[in-house]
């Protein structure tokens, strides 16, 4: 007796959920401005940002995150209309396992040495072994921690050892890493150039040797059961020819490398 | 009559869909990961490092929010003077901020360009980055909840109690440490466990303050964010593992004290 009421608000909730879901897919019934979900990597907000308030035929609403944890939540079931991912290996994960159209790189970019310009302990990519030197980078789950991963993986062991031995903290994401350098709370990170190039001058960048450069790649994709693909479809269009693009290569990104 | 029970099954109803509101996401958690699964998990390093750490850290700050958040309630809750209200709100404004404003402040305050930034540096003190960065913003989060109830637990003694025992011979002091702190001892127990329970769960203020590192500043809820994009399953026995910890805290409080606590107080 006493369990029924809560079994019937249960049986409620359920289906108020299992509404929730279907709705999603056939909300095109308003027709100016519909919203149009992009979840996109972090070290894109700047270009993205600034893109989507130009996009005349949607509202875009952003979910800036590290590139993992938004591939993560695709695979839990979260379903934005676009994926843009600081690199190629995710979205072509997701699209492996039928979740995404096929994915295209829309840019590319360089990995830096970040350091803040007002007092320089590492002046150069060696300092960075310096015993007394402090260092931030991303997680190894997120694109930018797995690049300076690669970097590092290029060092004879004993000078990556040595680096390593100077982490103090793993961030994940990128905003992580400026926001410990823009702080003071270590000496130098592994970011991406135009991380550097938007913080207008608090930081400054230590290129790396050619040889030591990864192959930064970002890719895009439509999400499988996106509302809104057609307009997802414009979206990445613009990423690779119109408005998007001049913003990409405006904040310093690199345009796509030929696959 | 009949209004009656429309009104009790109204309140029955509200009752069955709050619970199964917030029952929900826990048992999916604890329906993802069977029992076997959870004690393997547990072998793993890095969940055995943060559980560790979290520990570590929360027990830490728990101390140092007993030592001074006991007297500094009581001092709110038995004296009156200019400015009291606003003194309480200061007080209580940590539980209404978001995480990322607690991070932020902290920066602001004791990071390394914060406003006593230098002064620290000068003592060689260092927070950011560090595992006392944690227990800082540990006990900056958590401080309110054991302070707003222990305020309240003094402010329900019945005053003639305190002077009763002053009446016989005690100082204030004697009298606080041997009267009023027993008898408060339930509700101040109540205040410890809310506020280890929000330790236990920090998150935004410990990463922007503290950052995330193995061992060091990777407390549970930052190994569990860390793991949700690459090992599901792994952070979903971690969440079973602080969810399982933190019922037992408020389950604690519910079943000890009381009478055990009374009676201790009484003698």
């Amino acid at each position: 007796m006493r369990l029924a009421p809560a079994a019937g608000a249960l049986a409620l909730l359920v289906a108020a959920t299992g509404c929730g879901g279907k709705d999603t897919g056939a909300s095109h019934s308003h027709r100016e401005r519909p919203d149009l979900t992009v979840a996109a990597a972090s070290s894109l907000q700047m270009p993205l940002a600034a893109y989507g308030q130009q996009f005349a035929s949607a509202r875009v609403r952003y979910s800036f995150a590290g590139s993992d944890q938004l591939a993560a939540q695709i695979e839990r079931g979260v379903r934005p209309d676009v994926f843009a991912s600081a690199n190629t290996k995710l979205p072509d994960l997701l699209f492996a396992k039928g979740l995404v159209s096929k994915p295209v790189a829309f840019a590319a970019n360089r990995l830096v040495v970040a350091v803040p310009a007002r007092w320089a302990a590492v002046k150069a990519v060696r300092d960075l072994e310096r015993a007394d030197v402090t260092i931030a980078i991303g997680s190894a789950a997120v694109p930018i921690g797995a690049y300076t991963r690669q970097v590092l993986g290029r060092l004879p062991a004993r000078r990556r050892a040595r680096i390593l031995a100077n982490v103090r903290s793993e961030e994940p994401d990128v905003n992580g890493v400026v926001g410990k350098l823009m702080q003071g709370a270590v000496d130098a990170g592994f970011t991406y150039a135009t991380d550097v190039s938007a913080t207008r001058g608090a930081l400054k960048q230590i290129p790396l040797p050619e040889s030591l450069q990864p192959i930064v790649a970002y890719s895009a994709a439509v999400t499988r059961g996106a509302a809104h693909p057609a307009l997802a479809r414009a979206f990445i269009r613009g990423l690779l020819t119109g408005t998007g693009r001049r913003y990409l290569l405006s904040a310093g990104f690199l345009p796509p490398l030929a696959r | 009559m009949i209004g009656r029970a429309w009104f009790r099954a109204l309140l029955g109803a509200t009752l069955a869909l709050a619970l199964a509101f917030l029952a929900l996401p826990i048992v999916a958690i604890f329906t993802h990961t069977a029992p076997g699964e959870l004690m393997d998990r547990l072998g793993d390093p890095v969940a055995t490092d943060a559980l560790r750490l979290s520990l570590e850290t929360t027990s830490i700050a728990m101390a140092v929010i007993v030592m001074l958040g006991t007297p500094a309630a009581y001092f709110l809750a038995t004296r009156s003077f200019g400015g009291r209200a606003l003194v309480v709100t200061l007080v209580e404004l940590p539980l209404v901020l978001p995480p990322a404003v607690a991070g932020i402040g902290l920066l602001a305050a004791v990071g390394p360009h914060g406003i006593v930034g230098g002064a620290l540096r000068a003592t060689h003190i260092q927070l950011v980055l560090q595992t006392a960065g944690v227990v800082v913003a540990l006990v900056f989060v958590a401080a309110p909840f054991y302070l707003r109830q222990a305020q309240a637990s003094f402010e329900a003694i019945d005053p003639s109690l305190s002077e009763a025992a002053r009446s016989l011979g005690s100082s204030e002091a004697g009298a606080f440490a041997r009267v009023i702190v027993p008898v408060a001892s339930p509700g101040l127990a109540a205040g410890l466990a809310l506020a280890w329970g929000r330790a236990l769960g920090e998150f935004g203020a410990t990463l922007m303050f503290a950052g995330s590192f193995r061992g060091v500043t990777q407390t549970v809820p930052l190994a569990i964010y860390d793991r949700f994009a690459t090992d599901f399953p792994a952070a979903l026995a971690l969440s079973a593992i602080l969810v399982a910890v933190s019922a037992g805290l408020l389950l604690a409080i519910k079943v000890v004290p009381g009478e055990a606590w009374i009676r201790r107080a009484a003698r």
